[in-house]
């Protein structure tokens, strides 16, 4: 299995000219936040809950630039009325979103929100990618990327805890 | 818990008689209304949902176009549903934002129900404990006209509350078409970009 996914993605979010990167911290996209952080060509936000990320997101878009959402599949039912701006305004939406509750689970009180994630971003609109491998990540989030921006569209790419790894307590 | 005569649309109508090629983005309900009567302009953006995020659209926009002071004038049932974007701004402070809450201290939109504002709760003490450079309350038309000149050119993140009466002025509503309002937004900011 490739290690280097998080780099993977950081190289299609710089060919996507990604300018904003808004995020919850999370162990799944701890690398890739690092590198956004460490990228003069990005200006990186952390916020206190993820619906704050699609606001400033479409504000982005609203003035010329492109944006991308780490999440963790828990911050998505966070996210959902918030929504509604990119369906009604036709406003690009990418969000990366890591699952928990799915593959491996620990903590039980993952598992609601982990399956909920799927449905919940389809019915208030969101395409729904899934990446199920570290290999198909790339072109998943290439994908993704090109279909909200080109086509005005929200896409989300839901990343599989089994890429990520189940997460461990016992320590 | 305080009575105010300031009359919003008044106080909307002066906070933006000199906004030159200021970006404006509206909280849902009266403030709409409010930027709407003071006069409709391509550069407005007007949520009509959305609730708690009209200042991080704000943020959004502010760092996207640094060249342009940002406003974002909401409510304060709106700013309190967003409390933990003052936290996120004052830490990523932007300078050209500014954002400014008309404080009737109720819901308006849903039948004047009390808002925590009215009870206790200090929204410019909150942002200026989060942070925000700057962090003020209006109550009369010397403070206003204070803020007003200000509100373009002061260093950011700008924070102001303005206690507002609780009169509720004739509706006004401006488009509601969301697809609509993005697109002359952005042609008016970006010209042909915005179709790239």
């Amino acid at each position: 299995m490739s290690i280097s996914w998080p780099d993977d993605i950081f190289a299609e979010l710089r060919a996507a000219r990604i300018r904003q990167v808004a995020y919850v911290p999370d162990a799944g996209h701890s690398q890739l936040i690092q590198r956004c952080h460490a990228d003069p060509a990005m200006h990186a936000v952390s916020l206190t809950t993820e619906e704050e990320g699609v606001a400033m997101l479409a504000g982005a878009w609203l003035g010329g630039e492109r944006g991308v959402l780490l999440l963790q599949s828990s911050g998505v039912g966070n996210c959902i009325n918030m929504l509604a701006l990119n369906q009604e305004c036709r406003i690009p939406l990418l969000a990366l979103v890591t699952m928990r509750g799915e593959w491996g689970e620990f903590n039980p009180w993952q598992a609601p929100m982990g399956r909920a994630t799927e449905p919940s971003l389809t019915a208030i609109g969101v395409r729904v990618y899934r990446a199920d491998t570290a290999e198909a990540i790339a072109e998943t989030v290439r994908a993704a990327a090109m279909f909200a921006f080109q086509s005005y569209r929200a896409v989300a790419v839901l990343i599989a805890q089994r890429v990520i790894g189940a997460k461990r307590f016992e320590k | 818990m305080s009575v105010s005569t300031l009359d919003r649309r008044a106080v909307v109508a002066r906070l933006l008689r000199d906004r030159g090629g200021a970006l404006v983005v509206t909280g849902l309900g009266g403030p709409s209304y409010d930027v709407a009567a003071a006069g409709d302009t391509p550069l407005n953006f007007y949520l009509w949902a959305a609730m708690g995020g009209a200042a991080m659209m704000g943020l959004g926009l502010a760092r996207a176009q640094p060249g342009r002071r940002v406003v974002v004038i909401t409510g304060d049932g709106e700013m309190l549903m967003g409390l933990g974007s003052l936290a996120t701004i004052a830490v990523d402070a932007p300078p050209n934002l500014a954002l400014v809450v008309l404080d009737n201290e109720h819901y308006g939109e849903t039948g004047m129900q009390p808002a925590h504002t009215g009870r206790g709760v200090d929204l410019q003490g909150i942002a200026r404990a989060a942070g925000f450079a700057e962090a003020t309350m209006i109550r009369t038309d010397a403070e206003l006209d204070a803020l007003a000149r200000r509100l373009f050119t002061a260093p950011g993140p700008l924070f102001a509350t303005v206690k507002v009466s609780v009169d509720t002025p004739p509706m006004l509503l401006p488009p509601r078409d969301g697809a609509y309002l993005r697109s002359r937004f952005r042609e008016a900011l970006l010209g042909p970009e915005a179709h790239r």
